[in-house]
C-alpha cells in the first residue's frame, strides 16, 4: 500500500533507526490503523457474504435462464418463465427520474441553508429537511395512494399531456398510479438525504474560500459556482450516489403507487414494475425453487446494477475533477 | 475566476438574484410533500395517541384501548443495537477510508459501501435471514437488529469519510506538529472537528432504519405480547404500521396513524439530542 | 464535562434497557403430563406462527382471547404472507404456519415431518367496483371472466348489459385492478376464474401470483381497495372485510345453480357445505354445487406437524386447535369470517386426535 503525503512526512522526520521499525511510529498509531483497518474490512466482508449468499440463492434460476434472463420480458409464475427487463427498465428510469428531480432541488436547499438564509433561519429549517427523512417509507406509500396518485391523475397529468403530449413521455391513460408517481416520490424520499448530507459538505467548506472570492468582486453565486462547488465536488457527488442507492433499493412506497405492472412504455404515465418491488411483492408468497430463485436473482442483478452505475459516477468524477484536484 | 468586466455587471447581478430565487423556490417545492404527508398523518394520528398507546400490547380488532407499548420498546431496543454494532464499525472503516484514500484496498471498500447504499432492504433481510436466523432456528431481536446495523452501514462510512476529507489540512498538520502521535490527532482533532457532520449521517442512517419494515419481517418478526428476550421475537413500530395499514378495520388504520406519528417524534428525538451532544460551540453556519 | 457526562448517562440507560431485554429463553417446560384437557407445563409458554394474511383479524382474536383464558400462554401469529408461512414452517422456525392455499404435494414433501392441514375458518372473494349511480351489480361468469381478460372493455357492454335489465350502465372503460403481490386471494379468484372459463384456464391458469391480462397492479387488499376507492370506474377482487369495512359496493355472482348469489356469512358457509371434505382435509369450493352458495369462498389452513418437536408446545398447540374449531367459531362472523360447518369440525376432530409427540398422543378426549 503505497504511503500517503501525510504519511510521508511524518516518517521522513523521524530518526532513520525509526523509520526501520515500521511505518507507524508509536504503538498507539498502530493499533488505531489495525483496528481502523479491521472495520474497513469488515464493511468488504459483508458485501462480499451478501454477494455470495445471493448468488447461491440464484444458482437454480441463472442455470435455467442464462443470459437471457437479463433481456426476457416474460415474468410469469404459472408457468415458470421468468426474466428481469421490465423491472431493470423501471428501476432505472424511476431511480433517475427521482435524481432528476432531487438533486437541483436538494441542492437549493443546500445552498439555501448554507449560504443564503437568514442565521436565525437555519437551525429550524434543516430540521425540518431532516423531518422529511424521519418518516417511514411506509408512510410515505399510503400518502402517495391517497393524496399523491389522485393529485397527479386530477390535476398534474392531464396538464401535461396536453401541453407534452407530443412527446412520447406523456401519452396514453392516466390513473395517477405509474412511473411519474413513482419517480416524484422517490425524488421526496432522497431528498433530505442528498440535501442534509450537501449541506454539511457546504458548511465545511472555509469561510476564507468566500471571502476571498468576494472580496475580488464575485456575486454570491459566482463565488459559489467558480470557488465553493469545486471545492466540495466530491462530497457532492458522495452525496449523490447514496442518494441514488437509496432510490434504487427502496422498497414499500415505489411499490404502492407504480402500479406493478410488467410492461416497458415510454409514457411516464403508464405503470411499471420495479426490481425491488418485485421482490417485496412476491417474495413473501413464492413457494417453488425456481420463483423463488429467480426473485434471488433479480436482487443479485440489482446489485450489479448498482455497482455498474457506481463505477460510472467514479470515473465521471475522476475524469473531471483529477485536473484540478488538491489533495 | 473568470474576466468580469464593468458592463456586464447587470447581467451579473441578475444572475445572482435568478440564483437566489431559484434555491429559495427550491426550498418551498421541498416543504409542499413534507407538509403534506405530515399534516396526513398528524390529523389521522393525533387522535389515538394516548397514555395507555405507550404502555399497553395491543388489543385485537372490535375491542377499545390496546396500545402499541411493546412496539416502541421492540423499536427501540432494535435501533439501539443496530447502531451499537453498525457506529463503530461505519465511523473507523470511515476514517480508513480518508487516512488511506489512494490505496486499492480502500477503492474496494469504497465501492463495497456504494453498493450497499443500493442493495434493497429486503434482499439484506433475506440473507441475515439465511444467515442467522436458519443458524439459530428461530427469529429473533438479534437478527433484526444485524439486518438493521447492515443497512446502516454504508450512510456512516461515506459520510464519515466525505467528512473527514473536508477538514483542512492544516488542523491535522497543527496537531501532528505539536506532537501529538497520529491516531490522537485524527481522534481528539480531526473526529472531532467533523462531528457535527458525522452525526447528521449517523442520524440519516437512525431515521432510515427506524422505518424500515421489510427486513424486519423475517428476522426480529413481530410479537403481539412483550418481547421475553434478545433471541425472541420482538415488535417494533413499522411492521406493527403496516400489519395494521393492510388491515381492513378503521379503528387499526387509526392506530397504525398514531404510530407512525409515534414514530416520527421519536426519530426526531434522537435526531435533536445528537445535535445538540455534538454541537460546536464555536463559528457554526 | 457537562455533555459528555449526559452522554454517558444516556449510553448507560440505554446499555442497561437492553440487558433487561436479556431475560434469555423461555423457561424449560417440564415434561410431566398433566391431568386430561390441562396443558402440562410448568412456566409460561410462547408459541410463533407464521402464514396468511387473510386470517390474521381472526387469529390475532383468537389468541389474544386464549391468553385471556390461559394467562401463561402466549400465541405470537404474524402475517408473512402464505408462501411464508409454507417456508417458515418447513423450515421449523415457527410452531405453525398458515396458508390460504394448501400445500402442493411438493412443498409437503420438502417439510421434515409430515404436515397436517386443520382448516380454521371460510372467507370469501368479492368483487368490489366503483361506479357512480350503481349501487347494484350481477355479473354472471361469462362477465367475469371477459373483464379480466380484458374482452370486456366498457361498463355498458352487452354481456354485463344482460344481466342488469333496467340499470343505466354508463359508457366509461372498465379499469381492472389486480393483486400485484402474491396472495391466497388471487390463488382462490384465479382458482374460480379457471373453472368458469377454459380460456382463463388456457392463457393464465391459477396461482397466488398470475400474469395478468390487463389492469393496474396495487400491492395488498388495501392497495386494491384503494385503487378502487379513489379512481371510479373500476372493479377488483378483494377479501369480503376489506369491500364491507370500506362500504364498497360487491356485485352479486351467477353461481353454479344459476343463482345471483350475495356475498354474505349464510352463503358462505353454504359453500362449504355442498363439497365433501376428504381426509386430507383441503378441499376447493370454488363454483360448488348448492343453491344458496357463494362462488368465490375457500378455506384457510393452519399447517402443524403431526409429531411435534416439543411435548409441551405441542399439546398447547393442539388443544389451542380444539379451542379454536368449536369455541372459537362463535368469534368469526363480527369479523366476516363464515364459521366452519358441522361435518368439517367432525373431520377435524378426528385428525386433531392423531396429533402426537414423542409416540405418545397429546389430546385425550372422547
Amino acid at each position: 500500500m503505497p504511503p500517503s503525503s501525510s504519511e510521508l512526512s511524518l516518517v521522513r522526520a523521524q530518526p532513520r533507526i525509526l523509520r526501520r521499525l515500521g511505518r507507524e511510529a508509536n504503538p498507539g498509531d498502530l493499533i488505531f490503523r489495525a483496528l481502523a483497518g479491521l472495520f474497513a474490512t469488515l464493511v468488504l466482508i459483508t458485501l462480499l457474504v451478501m454477494a455470495v449468499q445471493m448468488g447461491h440463492a440464484s444458482l437454480p434460476s441463472l442455470r435455467r435462464f442464462g443470459p437471457g434472463f437479463i433481456t426476457s420480458t416474460e415474468w410469469d409464475p404459472v408457468r415458470d418463465l421468468f426474466g428481469a427487463a421490465p423491472f431493470i427498465y423501471g428501476t432505472l428510469v424511476s431511480s433517475f427520474l427521482a435524481l432528476a428531480i432531487a438533486v437541483p432541488v436538494a441542492l437549493g436547499v443546500a445552498l439555501f441553508l448554507t449560504e443564503l438564509a437568514p442565521t436565525w433561519l437555519r437551525q429550524p429549517l434543516a430540521f425540518v429537511v431532516e423531518l422529511l427523512a424521519a418518516i417511514p417509507s411506509v408512510v410515505y406509500g399510503l400518502w402517495g395512494i391517497f393524496a399523491l396518485a389522485p393529485f397527479l391523475r386530477d390535476h398534474v397529468e392531464p396538464g401535461l399531456a396536453k401541453s407534452l403530449g407530443f412527446l412520447p413521455f406523456f401519452r396514453g391513460p392516466r390513473q395517477g398510479y405509474g412511473m411519474l408517481a413513482g419517480g416524484i416520490i422517490l425524488a421526496i424520499m432522497i431528498l433530505p438525504t442528498i440535501a442534509s448530507v450537501s449541506r454539511e459538505v457546504f458548511r465545511a467548506v472555509p469561510d476564507t474560500y468566500r471571502e476571498g472570492a468576494l472580496a475580488l468582486g464575485a456575486t454570491q453565486w459566482e463565488s459559489l459556482r467558480d470557488v465553493v462547488l469545486p471545492f466540495a465536488r466530491s462530497g457532492l457527488v458522495g452525496a449523490i450516489i447514496l442518494g441514488l442507492g437509496r432510490a434504487l433499493g427502496e422498497t414499500m412506497a415505489v411499490t404502492m403507487v407504480i402500479g406493478n405492472r410488467t410492461e416497458i412504455s415510454a409514457s411516464l404515465f403508464a405503470p411499471s414494475y420495479t426490481m425491488a418491488s418485485v421482490i417485496a411483492n412476491e417474495f413473501t408468497e413464492a413457494t417453488g425453487d425456481l420463483y423463488l430463485a429467480s426473485l434471488a436473482e433479480i436482487g443479485l442483478l440489482l446489485f450489479f446494477v448498482t455497482l455498474l452505475l457506481n463505477i460510472v459516477a467514479r470515473l465521471l468524477v475522476w475524469r473531471v475533477a483529477m485536473p484540478s484536484r488538491a489533495k | 475566476m473568470r474576466q468580469v468586466s464593468a458592463s456586464g455587471y447587470g447581467r451579473r447581478r441578475l444572475t445572482d438574484a435568478l440564483f437566489r430565487w431559484a434555491c429559495a423556490a427550491a426550498v418551498m417545492l421541498a416543504l409542499v410533500p413534507l407538509v403534506s404527508v405530515l399534516y396526513y398523518t398528524a390529523s389521522r394520528g393525533l387522535g389515538g395517541i394516548n397514555l395507555a398507546f405507550f404502555t399497553e400490547l395491543p388489543k385485537p380488532v372490535g375491542e377499545p384501548g390496546g396500545g402499541m407499548g411493546n412496539a416502541i420498546d421492540g423499536t427501540l431496543k432494535l435501533v439501539g443495537m443496530a447502531c451499537l454494532m453498525g457506529m463503530p464499525v461505519g465511523v473507523l472503516a470511515g476514517v480508513f477510508l480518508a487516512e488511506f484514500r489512494a490505496s486499492r484496498f480502500a477503492t474496494a471498500v469504497r465501492f463495497a459501501a456504494d453498493v450497499m447504499a443500493g442493495i434493497p432492504s429486503i434482499t439484506t433481510g433475506m440473507v441475515v435471514y439465511t444467515i442467522v436466523v436458519l443458524t439459530m432456528g428461530r427469529f429473533s431481536a438479534l437478527a433484526g437488529s444485524v439486518a438493521l446495523a447492515i443497512i446502516m452501514l454504508p450512510t456512516v462510512t461515506r459520510t464519515t469519510e466525505e467528512l473527514l476529507l473536508l477538514v483542512p489540512g492544516t488542523l491535522r498538520e497543527a496537531a501532528l506538529g505539536l506532537g501529538v502521535s497520529k491516531w490522537r490527532a485524527t481522534l481528539r482533532v480531526v473526529l472531532r472537528t467533523a462531528a457535527p457532520g458525522i452525526a447528521t449521517g449517523a442520524m440519516l442512517a437512525v431515521a432510515r432504519i427506524a422505518g424500515e419494515t421489510a427486513p424486519l419481517l423475517f428476522t426480529a418478526f413481530n410479537n403481539r405480547f412483550w418481547s421475553r428476550g434478545l433471541d425472541q421475537p420482538i415488535a417494533s413500530l413499522p411492521v406493527q404500521i403496516y400489519t395494521y395499514a393492510v388491515s381492513p378495520f378503521e379503528d387499526w388504520h387509526r392506530q397504525a396513524w398514531a404510530a407512525a406519528l409515534v414514530l416520527v417524534l421519536l426519530i426526531l428525538t434522537l435526531n435533536v439530542t445528537a445535535k445538540l451532544l455534538v454541537r460546536h460551540r464555536v463559528g457554526a453556519r | 464535562m457537562n455533555r459528555r457526562g449526559f452522554l454517558f448517562t444516556l449510553l448507560a440507560a440505554q446499555a442497561a434497557w437492553l440487558l433487561l431485554g436479556c431475560h434469555g429463553s423461555e423457561q424449560k417446560p417440564t415434561p410431566a403430563s398433566g391431568a386430561s384437557g390441562e396443558p402440562a407445563q410448568a412456566g409460561p409458554v410462547s408459541l410463533n406462527g407464521a402464514g396468511a394474511t387473510f386470517p390474521y383479524p381472526l387469529y390475532s382474536k383468537w389468541m389474544a382471547e386464549y391468553n385471556r383464558l390461559h394467562p401463561d400462554i402466549m400465541i405470537n401469529y404474524q402475517s408473512i404472507g402464505s408462501g411464508g408461512g409454507i417456508r417458515q414452517i418447513q423450515a421449523r422456525t415457527v410452531d405453525f404456519g398458515a396458508s390460504d392455499a394448501p400445500m402442493t404435494p411438493d412443498e409437503e414433501s420438502k417439510a421434515p415431518g409430515k404436515l397436517v392441514h386443520i382448516p380454521t375458518t371460510l372467507g370469501a372473494v368479492v368483487l368490489a367496483y366503483s361506479l357512480g349511480g350503481v349501487p347494484e351489480l350481477k355479473l354472471d361468469p361469462e362477465a367475469v371472466a371477459g373483464i379480466f381478460l380484458g374482452s370486456i372493455t366498457k361498463w355498458n357492454d352487452p354481456k354485463i348489459a344482460a344481466s342488469n335489465a333496467g340499470v343505466n350502465l354508463p359508457n366509461t372503460p372498465v379499469v381492472v385492478a389486480y393483486r400485484s403481490d402474491g396472495s391466497g386471494t388471487t390463488a382462490v379468484f384465479t382458482d374460480y376464474l379457471a373453472k368458469i372459463s377454459p380460456e382463463w384456464k388456457d392463457k393464465v391458469g391459477v396461482g397466488k401470483s398470475v400474469k395478468w391480462p390487463i389492469g393496474i397492479g396495487a400491492k395488498g387488499n388495501e392497495g386494491v381497495t384503494g385503487q378502487i376507492k379513489t379512481s371510479p370506474g373500476s372493479v377488483g377482487y378483494v377479501e369480503l372485510a376489506y369491500a364491507m369495512q370500506n362500504s364498497l359496493p360487491m356485485a352479486e355472482l351467477k353461481n353454479a345453480a344459476g343463482k345471483y348469489v350475495k356475498p354474505d356469512i349464510s352463503a358462505i358457509t353454504a359453500a362449504a357445505a355442498g363439497v365433501d371434505m376428504p381426509d386430507t382435509l383441503h378441499v376447493s369450493i370454488t363454483n360448488p354445487a348448492g343453491e344458496t352458495a357463494y362462488p368465490i369462498s375457500s378455506f384457510t389452513y393452519l399447517l402443524v406437524y403431526e409429531d411435534a418437536a416439543d411435548p409441551v408446545k405441542g399439546k398447547v398447540l393442539a388443544d389451542f386447535l380444539w379451542w379454536a374449531v368449536h369455541d372459537g367459531q362463535k368469534l368469526a362472523e363480527p369479523l366476516y369470517y363464515a364459521p366452519l360447518p358441522g361435518p368439517v369440525v367432525g373431520k377435524i376432530e378426528g385428525r386433531l386426535k392423531t396429533l402426537k409427540a414423542a409416540g405418545q398422543v397429546l389430546l385425550s378426549k372422547p
